[in-house]
């Protein structure tokens, strides 16, 4: 409690320091139009195919002391066809202050870890928002205490403290790309006996020699990922682990190669894998004098947790290209596809944007579920579920 | 009494040029030009970028840059987008290497990620506008091989081959102002096929520290496609004292939050 007190008395004295100083305001807000449209019957009662969509992304953020100190709030809501995928988040609240070569951030906050493309193993702080993208990349705000060290020799080093467990949301009835029966996530059970209280702890290293990036981390506390046990009558149990995750991540960065590894192995009391992402970006640059640039990637994901892998992607190969026109509306092209390497599955991606005048956004994505195989535990909820997604974002 | 010593050893040194040959000569105001600038430590600038296609259009970008000087190696540079808003945010930290490729890391603010990126495209455009990657990086000395074309009007005019197979210039022309201080006034940059491909006037020059020269407007003329890209500097600042940990990935992501 004391802590506590002393905590408030900083931050009160730092913004109350302030007052005399220079204070920068910056206020942003996005509106985005969403429509996704699934063209095939659904699998399961009560799905819809058709999903207009509308969000509203405000943003903002108080620097002082030359941005030594920082508020910085980023809120999130979206309404849709879909009761579930209608939610609000804050992506973002957290106060910042910087003094030489650290720095700490307390508050709801997102941090990104790795290197990989197809997967994200290594990155394990935030919960997924897994109704806003199929992807995974989109995340909800996490309540930390983060401080962060830098050194010029021995790298960066970051220690976490994550009192707060935030839950996944699972898609409702009307959703697509749902299991059979629609899961609450209020009725997910949690290992630990404080439920989302469970106090986490999460540390990462960071350096780079030259040509190398890498990182190493570690995470104590509840799984952002819930644990899903099927019963032989092919019901469902799920529940969020307490596990301890090690994590690695590297990429060599070698002319216009890119060479990236992230590998993870987690242990709960009901379960133990290895994960890995391996694979590679070469970049053409500037392809004839054009401008344009085309990246082509590669990578292998396994995961040891075979048909029960949340993804999918126990061992499968993901090809893509990336095209950057480089243009000024800054056009750009990710077409890709994940091919399982022991059955038929593979799912096929487009994302593309281009920016329309000075405040507009394009974009469109498409996921084509082709040929999956019955056997999978996960994908094959999802064979009916190809679908279309196109975004209009207005910046005001 | 020093520096006035100092002073007729350096014009002595200067003069001393026209019995060098060519290569020397390119070289030594190169270097020259390089020593005039040194000690300024760090600096931040707002930028503003005006891209003109052939039909007039225009369309901008803001940008925030951040250097810190390095002796021995190449300079640091944080630069980060303030518009279009799309991209508010979107940032990049690069490590300059006197020899050898830079090291460089892209901040992606949706998604808080931070990606080491190849540095060896440094052709291509820079956000659709007529300035390339390496038009754009610290000018170090050693990134190319110099040589003494002429005098004219006053400017020293040197050709400078870029040591790098991966650049997109056979060659370019710089001029260099002997009055002052050898800042640059124009290049002229030549593509592969050795066809001039674009000019660079540098423009509204303001000195500070009673030192450093610095444009306050660069214009860069497309002249095989018509195109043409401005950038207009305001709020030099010479007095920030930034260190080493303010060119960090902790504070990539804080510039762009």
């Amino acid at each position: 409690m004391r802590i506590r007190l002393n905590l408030l008395f900083f931050l009160f004295i730092s913004i109350g320091h302030s007052q005399e100083e220079k204070v920068t305001y910056d206020f942003e807000l996005t509106l985005e139009a969403e429509y996704r449209y699934f063209p095939k019957d659904a699998a399961f009662e009560g799905q819809k195919d058709h999903f207009p969509s509308l969000a509203i992304r405000p943003e903002y953020s108080i620097s002082w002391n030359q941005g030594d100190d920082a508020l910085n709030f980023k809120g999130f809501f979206r309404l849709d066809v879909d009761d579930e995928r209608t939610h609000w988040d804050i992506r973002e609240l957290y106060y910042q202050k910087t003094k030489n070569n650290w720095e700490i951030s307390i508050g709801l906050k997102k941090v990104y870890w790795g290197v990989a493309e197809s997967n994200h193993l290594v990155d394990v702080i935030n919960q997924t928002d897994a109704v806003e993208s199929f992807d995974g990349e989109q995340k909800s705000g996490q309540p930390m205490a983060q401080f962060s060290i830098y050194t010029n020799n021995v790298g960066t080093f970051d220690i976490f403290y994550l009192p707060y467990h935030r839950r996944r949301t699972f898609p409702g009835v009307k959703a697509r790309l749902r299991f059979p029966l629609v899961i609450d996530k209020d009725d997910l059970e949690y290992e630990s006996d404080a439920q989302e209280w469970h106090q986490d702890f999460a540390f990462r290293w960071k350096h780079y020699f030259g040509s190398v990036d890498i990182g190493l981390s570690h995470f104590y506390g509840t799984g952002r990922e819930p644990l899903f046990v099927f019963d032989t009558l092919g019901s469902i149990n799920a529940f969020y682990p307490i596990i301890h995750q090690t994590g690695l991540d590297l990429q060599v960065t070698h002319n216009a190669f890119l060479w990236k590894l992230e590998s993870i192995y987690r242990h709960a009391d009901a379960q133990e894998f290895f994960a890995l992402v391996a694979g590679a970006e070469y970049t053409f640059g500037n392809i004839k004098s054009s401008g344009i640039d085309i990246g082509v990637l590669l990578e292998y994901l396994y995961d040891e947790r075979d048909q029960l892998a949340l993804t999918g992607l126990q061992n499968d190969i993901f090809f893509g290209s990336r095209i950057a026109f480089n243009d000024v509306q800054s056009t750009e092209i990710l077409i890709g596809g994940i091919a399982d390497l022991k059955n038929s599955s593979k799912i096929f991606s487009l994302e593309a944007s281009r920016r329309l005048g000075a405040s507009w956004k394009l974009e469109i994505e498409a996921r084509l579920f082709s040929h999956i195989d019955n056997r999978e535990l996960i994908l094959s909820n999802f064979q009916e579920d190809s679908f279309f997604r196109l975004s209009v974002l207005k910046y005001l | 009494m020093k520096k006035i010593i100092l002073t007729v050893l350096w014009l002595g040194f200067i003069s001393g040029m026209n019995a060098q040959n060519p290569e020397q000569k390119g070289l030594e105001i190169a270097q020259a030009a390089n020593k005039a600038d040194e000690g300024f430590g760090s600096s931040s600038v707002n930028l503003r970028m005006v891209l003109k296609n052939k039909n007039g259009q225009t369309s901008e970008r803001e940008i925030t840059t951040k250097t810190l000087e390095q002796i021995e190696d190449g300079d640091k540079s944080l630069v980060a987008f303030n518009s279009p808003k799309d991209v508010k945010g979107t940032a990049t930290l690069t490590y300059t290497h006197k020899i050898g490729s830079d090291d460089q890391w892209l901040y992606l603010p949706s998604i808080k990620r931070v990606k080491r990126i190849s540095s060896s495209n440094k052709s291509g455009p820079f956000m659709g506008s007529e300035f390339a990657f390496e038009d754009l990086s610290s000018d170090e000395v050693e990134k190319y091989t110099h040589k003494f074309i002429e005098e004219k009007d006053g400017f020293l005019i040197v050709e400078q081959d870029p040591v790098d197979p991966k650049s997109g210039y056979s060659r370019r022309l710089v001029s260099y102002n002997q009055n002052k201080d050898y800042r640059v006034e124009k290049i002229e940059f030549y593509d592969r096929k050795n066809t001039l491909l674009k000019t660079l006037n540098y423009g509204d020059y303001k000195q500070y520290k009673n030192k450093h020269w610095r444009s306050g407007k660069m214009v860069m003329t497309n002249h095989q496609n018509g195109k043409e890209t401005t950038l207009i500097f305001s709020d030099y600042d010479f007095g920030l004292d930034l260190a080493e940990e303010d060119f960090t990935e902790n504070a990539l992501k804080r510039i762009g939050s």
